[in-house]
């Protein structure tokens, strides 16, 4: 067990500034109208720093500095913008504690995983695009003997990016990588329950990029958000959070008439079949885990698996077992590298997972362990803390249909491969899945046939790079995390040369 | 005697005095709830219009506020389905807020209370 120090602290790691402005054209300006909001830590509930409340004319500015940067950028050889990429992630890589214990005061998450996943994967992400970048091809192809068809991929210019609190760095690498790899220039808005450690990650990278390329304005989604997803100086939006403002969103592109991605939410099923319990071994034993997956990140990630379907044949054993599992979670403070589940991010999260809670109760579905808060001692007694929950009901139950958004999972059971399916799939979105079989077949039909973007066979809640993810149904708009990602931020230019010499014949 | 329909939503005194805080910001409100990740399941409170509803919405009913004009509240069809046997209370908790709803500055955020309709209200309302 090692407890790292709570930021400011003698022997912590990091200390924040007492205030942090946006990060615009290289350097750190203050918002135009000198407002600041307040941003608490859910590890404890109280305030550590505060944070640009930004506005429109901040959202010019940095569309000033974007837009001052992108010709040179976008000219920029893709081995240059490939080695920065790479620089970035190496400076990243070697200030991995610095920037875990940021990302898990900001955000509320055990630092076992800001460490061992959160920036790990931000660092293998830069270097995958690095890569996409120096390998990506145009196409050439010979329509006839005087006429060829040259392709280039071009960047489109600068473009937004607005993105949520459940993985503040890992989602703005997700966005930037392939945008700055693909030649953009980028105005990100963070989320306003998390805004400063992507500022603490800047000021170690700013050095690297040219000044300008990358700017970081912070503010309200009504304040801030809004004047950029619906800037006419932008040439396209990225989003991830929930459905009604990926529509609306969606309608402020369209006003200016540029592309959208969006990632949206899940209400993801893990599938269990009957065969998994065949032998008490070691897959046994990874089943167990991948029913406890729901408690990864709190519950805070679009694609938690927060529908668990078990077969009839094995299902009150098995489910015995997974609550057991449940209960040997490690609960606690999220500086102790031995905890597993830390804080919920806000007190409006943990009220509204509350609420599910009450309504689930209400609605018949029977609580098999935790559905409390959790009332951790010490300083801790402030933060946003809640018990990992399993609820057992039906599908149409609300609390199978609505995403949470914390560590509560709810059970049911199915007969059949075809009811299992059927259940899987009656849901309004389609992001994750899990199918857990031994039986290869009948892993791959229903990988095929469940309508998500991700389904994962025999695993959960991973994430490597050059594996596509996004969702179908309601769950949004484009892939991610795989060179397909380069698309979205590139336009395609077609030259079309005659070598010919002659008048084509029409006039 | 023509009997009114149940309401499907209501607000708390709570959630009535920042609407109309709100309303003096932002003019004239609207409600639409969200589903899916991070801020979702919450009701999203944005100036009326600025969310353009359509074919695929339903709107649930009016909040009637003291002092302002109703606040209408939507939802899409396809997440009604699911929602359509619960009543729903609109309250305000403190927190971080949803990026786009009004209400975010003020570190508040607007939560939806549900209650099962009973039997005789589902009877008239969904004809179950």
């Amino acid at each position: 067990m090692a407890k790292y120090a709570t930021p400011g602290d003698p022997g912590s790691v990091i200390t924040f500034k007492p205030r942090y402005d946006n990060f615009i054209g290289g350097e750190y300006v203050a918002p135009v109208k000198g407002q600041y909001f307040e941003n608490p830590t859910p590890v404890t509930g109280q305030t550590f720093t505060e944070v640009a409340r930004s506005t429109a004319a901040d959202i010019d500015l940095a569309l000033d500095a974007a837009h001052g940067a992108a010709s040179a950028w976008g000219k920029t050889s893709v081995t240059e913008r490939a080695n920065i990429l790479n620089k970035m992630a190496d400076r990243i890589e070697a200030n991995v504690e610095l920037i875990a214990i940021a990302e898990t005061w900001d955000n509320g998450k055990a630092c076992r995983e800001t460490l061992n996943a959160d920036i790990p994967l931000a660092v293998d992400h830069l270097r995958y695009f690095a890569g996409a970048i120096r390998a990506q091809e145009g196409g050439i192809s010979e329509i006839d003997q005087d006429t060829v068809a040259y392709h280039f991929h071009e960047p489109l210019g600068v473009v937004g990016q607005i993105i949520p609190w459940n993985f503040p760095i890992l989602m703005a690498i997700w966005k930037l990588a392939p945008a700055l790899a693909a030649g953009n220039c980028v105005v990100l808005k963070p989320a306003e329950q998390t805004p400063v450690s992507i500022l603490v990650l800047m000021e170690l990278v700013a050095d690297l990029l040219p000044a300008g390329t990358l700017n970081i304005v912070n503010g309200f989604g009504v304040e801030a958000g809004k004047p950029l997803a619906s800037s006419k100086r932008i040439r396209k939006i990225a989003f991830t959070g929930e459905t009604t403002t990926g529509r609306l969103i969606m309608q402020y592109a369209s006003e200016n008439l540029i592309p959208v991605t969006l990632e949206l939410g899940g209400k993801s099923p893990n599938v269990f079949f009957d065969d998994v319990a065949a032998s008490p071994d070691a897959f046994f034993d990874k089943a167990l885990e991948g029913f406890t997956m729901f408690a990864f990140n709190q519950g805070e990630v679009c694609t938690s698996p927060s529908r668990a379907l078990i077969q009839g044949g094995i299902y009150n054993d098995f489910l015995a077992q997974c609550v057991k599992r449940t209960e040997q979670i490690n609960q606690g403070d999220p500086l102790d590298t031995d905890t597993m589940m830390g804080a919920q991010a806000s007190n409006d999260q943990l009220e509204k997972i509350l609420s599910y809670i009450d309504i689930g109760k209400q609605e018949g579905a029977k609580v098999l362990t935790g559905g409390e808060r959790a009332d951790l001692p010490g300083a801790l007694s402030g933060g946003y803390y809640m018990q990992p929950t399993i609820f057992e009901g039906n599908n149409s139950m609300r609390v199978f249909q609505e995403e949470i958004f914390g560590p509560v999972v709810s059970v049911a059971k199915f007969s059949d491969y075809d009811d299992g399916i059927k259940i899987a799939n009656d849901t309004l979105y389609g992001l994750g899945a899990a199918v857990w079989s031994r039986d290869g077949n009948t892993a791959y039909r229903a990988g095929r046939d469940i309508q998500a973007g991700r389904v994962w066979v025999n695993n959960y809640h991973a994430y490597p790079a050059h594996a596509a993810f996004g969702g179908y149904k309601q769950s949004g708009i484009g892939r991610e995390n795989h060179k397909m990602m380069l698309d979205h931020y590139q336009n395609t230019k077609n030259m079309l040369v005659s070598y010919s010499q002659n008048a084509q014949g029409f006039f | 005697m023509i009997e009114a329909l149940p309401a499907r939503v209501a607000l708390t005194s709570e959630a009535a005095d920042l609407l109309r805080r709100l309303r003096v910001v932002h003019g004239p409100l609207m409600f639409h709830q969200s589903g899916g990740c991070c801020d979702g399941s919450s009701p999203m409170c944005f100036p009326d219009g600025e969310f353009k509803i359509g074919g695929s919405d339903v709107h649930l009913g009016d909040l009637d506020v003291e002092g302002i004009e109703p606040v209408p509240f939507f939802m899409s069809e396809s997440q009604f389905a699911y929602w359509r046997h619960t009543h729903l209370t609109v309250d305000v908790v403190k927190g971080r807020g949803s990026g786009f709803s009004v209400e975010a500055p003020e570190g508040v955020r607007f939560l939806i209370r549900s209650r099962l309709f009973s039997d005789a209200e589902s009877a008239v309302l969904n004809g179950t």
